[in-house]
């Protein structure tokens, strides 16, 4: 049992997915929209693992099943091996704490920065009230803030001062997990290098495990050891970062590191595609769900779905990696 | 030959708060174009939207705006009754604001907020209305788009929302659009399809696209002119390739130093920084402000320093008492005295 404990990924999915209804109208029903749908996502202790893909494919979704705000439909959710059946909301908050996507809806109005980032500490009786606020302040530094600020609401503040704030509040519980759901997005690239240098430091200072759900492609190239590729609810190809980088398999892939922008002003914004087809996750295509926006799609692609084939430990789906295609 | 749609003169924007006055944009002026595209980065906190929000004329109740000139299509805005303003808004000049969440309304569906302006300013006809909706959601990217327009903002991913968005200030054609971080919710894929789109508009209709966006990327790949903002200020502008590969203001230069560049930086390795924060902006200000973060910074710097002066080529300018040559020579100096 020890040494299972031991090898056991800091989080695990197996086989989750996430179903949802949605109204079709007024009068018309509802029509399930499958969210995620069978993944299956190892975050080795220690690791960071990015997660990439199409805005809508399910990576927020994802994100809320690991921390436990969405019960997912069928599958199962492990931290350190252990079923998260097994644990309290205040278990699994102890362990994993978010730092969201939009700095706007996730901070509360009425509360000042100070109440907002001690609120871990108060829900969780976390040591001696009489040192909060030190820890505010110490933490509000660690991110850049100056401590001022701790007596000013929300809406005085800029967004990305306002995810400076969220990203305190996510670290002041030194929490073992971290779901960083674009961490980055809302900031400026001065303060995303210190953000990004930080979450780097803390990693290696206290065994930090991330999830790091970006579109920023280079900075998930950056800091992630292993990288997942979702695409309409499903993660279509997963490995260690270089390879899948240098050496993508998954045509998706391709298009979305082909998009990347460095920042060469003799350069244009480069053609995706991809088409014009997308997906919809309530009437998902047949086959590889991929198939209609593909461009090396096949005959095979429109029946059948791909099963995950792995090689080096970098899995992609795809029927180009099956041999099929002869 | 072109035309300017938007020229503003001296823009100031204060705003009173407990500790004082708060002088979150400090004199800021530029022009845009029709066709053109002009791109505004800088520090969070900057002033950036508050700069576009004075545009639009929607800073918050307690803001006061001050400027020498504020012409969209060559006439005075700035003194426009906010009946006027708002119809402006609807329609010839439009925002795509920074946050989705907060400024599409939870209560209504997003084909009518969509149709709202649309029936307003073009046609009260529905039908019309509603083809043009769904016709600018499937240009977003918005899959089914017709039976999006019975959902609520909350059962939308925030890049769907963000889409919605996008393809609420395009509905009525305006010859200006005011973007606000518009790509940061979204994959890089899309956002090459909306920097397209946005393009393509732009080339049909000479819209001016005025784009505030973090993202250096974006800026280097469409901007035909980019402006730098530091703590309320202009520090830097000038065309797209000058910023990239002449970047004059040491703030400039530190900002292309923080991001990291794929074959560029190595994985894992720290990135470069702008040390420090930026000043509070309250009470009477003096200097410069981005010296105490100036690795070049003097005795003079704190008196001098903050008027835009042009570079030797053109239409680049930036805003520190030293030049180029200058700052290196002390440089230079600092580190023999240093050895
Ligand atoms: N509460 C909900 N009710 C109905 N549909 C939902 C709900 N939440 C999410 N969805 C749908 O599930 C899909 C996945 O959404 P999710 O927010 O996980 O995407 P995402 O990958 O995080 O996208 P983004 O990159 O834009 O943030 C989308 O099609 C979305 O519309
Ligand atoms: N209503 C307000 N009351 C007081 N201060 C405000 C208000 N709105 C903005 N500010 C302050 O004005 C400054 C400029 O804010 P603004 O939102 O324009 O920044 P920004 O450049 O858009 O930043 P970001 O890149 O983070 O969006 C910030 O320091 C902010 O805290
Ligand atoms: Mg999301
Ligand atoms: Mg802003």
């Amino acid at each position: 049992m020890k040494d299972a404990e031991i090898i056991a990924p800091a989080l695990e999915t197996d086989n989750v997915s996430c179903v949802f209804n949605v109204s079709q109208g007024f009068m018309k029903g509802t029509k399930p929209l499958r969210a995620i749908n069978g993944v299956s996502l190892q975050v080795p202790k220690g690791e960071v693992v990015g997660l990439v893909g199409e805005s809508g494919c399910g990576k927020s979704t994802l994100a809320n099943v690991l921390l436990g705000l969405q019960a997912p439909t069928t599958g199962d959710v492990r931290y350190s091996g252990t079923s998260a059946a097994g644990f309290s909301r205040k278990d699994v908050a102890r362990r994993i704490q978010p730092i969201f996507q939009d700095p706007y809806s996730s901070l509360n109005p009425t509360k000042t920065i100070r109440s907002i980032v001690s609120q871990p500490l108060r829900i969780h009786n976390v040591g001696d009230p009489s040192e909060w606020d030190a820890k505010v302040d110490e933490m509000l530094d660690i991110v850049g803030l100056p401590s001022r600020s701790a007596n000013n609401y929300p809406s005085q503040m800029s967004g990305g001062q306002r995810q400076r704030v969220a990203i305190a509040r996510a670290l002041i519980m030194r929490p073992e997990i971290v779901i960083c759901d674009e961490p980055t997005s809302a900031l400026d690239v001065s303060v995303q290098s210190q953000i990004l240098n930080l979450l780097q430091d803390l990693k290696d200072e206290l065994g930090l495990t991330y999830l790091l759900i970006s579109h920023n492609l280079a900075v998930v190239e950056h800091l992630a050891d292993r990288v997942a590729v979702m695409y309409l609810g499903r993660i279509v190809e997963e490995g260690p970062a270089d390879k899948v980088f240098a050496n993508p398999r998954h045509p998706y892939t391709k298009a979305l590191l082909e998009s990347v922008l460095t920042p060469d002003p003799k350069l244009g914004v480069p053609e995706t595609h991809l088409g014009a087809v997308f997906p919809n996750p309530i009437d998902p295509p047949s086959g590889c769900s991929f198939h209609p926006r593909c461009v090396a799609c096949m005959d095979i692609c429109k029946s059948k779905a791909p099963r995950p084939i792995s090689s080096e430990g970098h899995m992609a789906e795809c029927h180009l990696m099956e041999g099929d295609a002869q | 030959m072109s035309e300017t749609v938007l020229e503003v003169e001296n823009l100031t924007v204060d705003i009173p708060i407990a500790s004082g006055m708060l002088h979150p944009v400090r004199g800021i002026s530029f022009s845009v174009q029709k066709g053109e595209t002009l791109c505004i980065v800088g520090e969070s906190g900057c002033g950036k939207s508050l700069t576009s929000l004075a545009m639009m004329g929607l800073l918050p109740k307690t803001a006061q705006r001050r400027t020498d000139k504020l012409l969209f299509r060559g006439e005075e805005i700035g003194d426009l009754p906010e009946r006027q303003m708002s119809k402006l808004r609807g329609g010839a000049m439009s925002m795509i604001f920074q946050e989705p969440m907060t400024s599409l309304n939870p209560a209504y569906t997003i084909g009518d907020q969509l149709m709202e302006a649309f029936r307003r300013h073009v046609t009260r006809d529905r039908a019309v209305a509603r083809d043009r909706a769904v016709y600018l959601l499937e240009k977003v990217g918005i899959s089914s788009a017709a039976s999006r327009l019975s959902q609520y903002p909350h059962q939308l991913s925030g890049g769907l929302r963000q889409r919605v968005m996008i393809a609420m200030a395009l509905m009525c054609e305006p010859e200006l659009i005011i973007a606000d971080e518009p790509t940061t919710a979204l994959d890089v894929t899309i956002q090459a399809q909306i920097l397209h789109l946005l393009a393509e508009l732009q080339d049909e209709f000479d819209m001016g696209l005025i784009l505030i966006t973090h993202d250096l990327g974006v800026v280097a790949r469409i901007a035909d002119k980019v402006q730098v903002m530091y703590a309320g200020r202009t520090v830097e502008e000038g065309p797209v390739n000058a910023i990239f590969e002449e970047p004059a203001h040491p703030y400039t230069q530190g900002l292309l130093r923080c991001i990291p560049v794929p074959g560029k930086t190595k994985r894992g390795e720290r990135l470069g920084s702008v040390p420090g924060i930026v000043p509070n902006l309250v009470g009477d200000l003096e200097g410069c402000m981005f010296r105490n973060r100036c690795p070049h910074a003097t005795a003079e710097c704190d008196t001098a320093g903050e008027q835009l002066a042009k570079l030797s080529s053109g239409d680049h300018a930036h805003a520190c008492i030293r030049s180029l040559a200058d700052r290196a020579a002390i440089d230079a100096s600092s580190t023999k005295a240093a050895e």
